[in-house]
């Protein structure tokens, strides 16, 4: 499956784009995401965490993904 | 339930402190306390020109309303306001207001540091510090 997924702050500056689609198998989860992510963009490996949101919730590693969620990419935040 | 004791704005606009106090004062309060972050003019002494924030807007008001319902779930405190700029801040301009009123001012200076010590951890909001000659996302490498 396609999903689609949102980036901001640096993240956005690895992928160059506001967004991306990234092929996962069915069934796959955001640690799956993850891998895939740290793969093909090896820039994530080097920040200090990358926490991925499911649906404007932060997501365990064991979460499922659906096409139909939205999915967001959290580098560190630094609010205030 | 809690709906009247919490008020939770994001916007590329100006914060009002005013506005934020106005909103907690209440006759059955005893205190308030207040947190106005300033943009700094130096980090590790190399000179700031401007800060630029980004958020993942939905994310970060429904973050930002769990501290309030959480702060005053956990502190005795009657209203909270946590609110929060977006964009191009200034040196001494104000990214971020938070003020809670309460019965007793130990319960809103505890309420108030466990809201912006939360709001740097969990709220997705993003800060660009851009230097004379060069720019860095903060916090973002170890």
């Amino acid at each position: 499956m396609k999903v689609k997924i949102l980036a901001f702050g640096i993240t956005k500056d690895i992928v160059k784009n506001n967004s991306i689609f990234i092929d996962l198998n069915e069934g796959a989860t955001v640690a799956d995401l993850k891998n895939k992510l740290e793969s093909e963009f090896p820039k994530f490996k080097a920040l200090k965490s990358l926490l991925i949101a499911v649906n404007e919730e932060y997501g365990n590693d064991d979460l499922l993904i659906s096409s139909s969620d939205e999915i967001a990419l959290i580098p560190p935040v630094a609010g205030g | 339930m809690m709906d009247g004791k919490i008020n939770i704005i994001l916007q590329a606009e100006e914060l009002s402190s005013d506005i934020a106090f106005n909103f907690v004062a209440d006759n059955s309060a005893g205190g308030i306390v207040s947190f106005v972050g300033t943009v700094r003019n130096q980090t590790n002494g190399k000179k700031v020109i401007r800060l630029e924030f980004e958020a993942y807007e939905k994310m970060a008001l429904s973050e930002m309303r769990k501290i309030a319902e959480e702060a005053i779930k956990n502190f005795d405190v009657f209203k909270i306001v946590i609110h929060h700029r977006t964009g191009v801040l200034q040196v001494g301009e104000i990214p971020v207001v938070i003020v809670v009123s309460a019965p007793h001012r130990k319960a809103a200076f505890e309420a108030c540091q466990f809201a912006i010590d939360t709001l740097k951890e969990t709220v997705p909001i993003w800060k660009k510090e851009i230097f004379e000659n060069g720019e860095v996302w903060v916090s973002a490498h170890p």
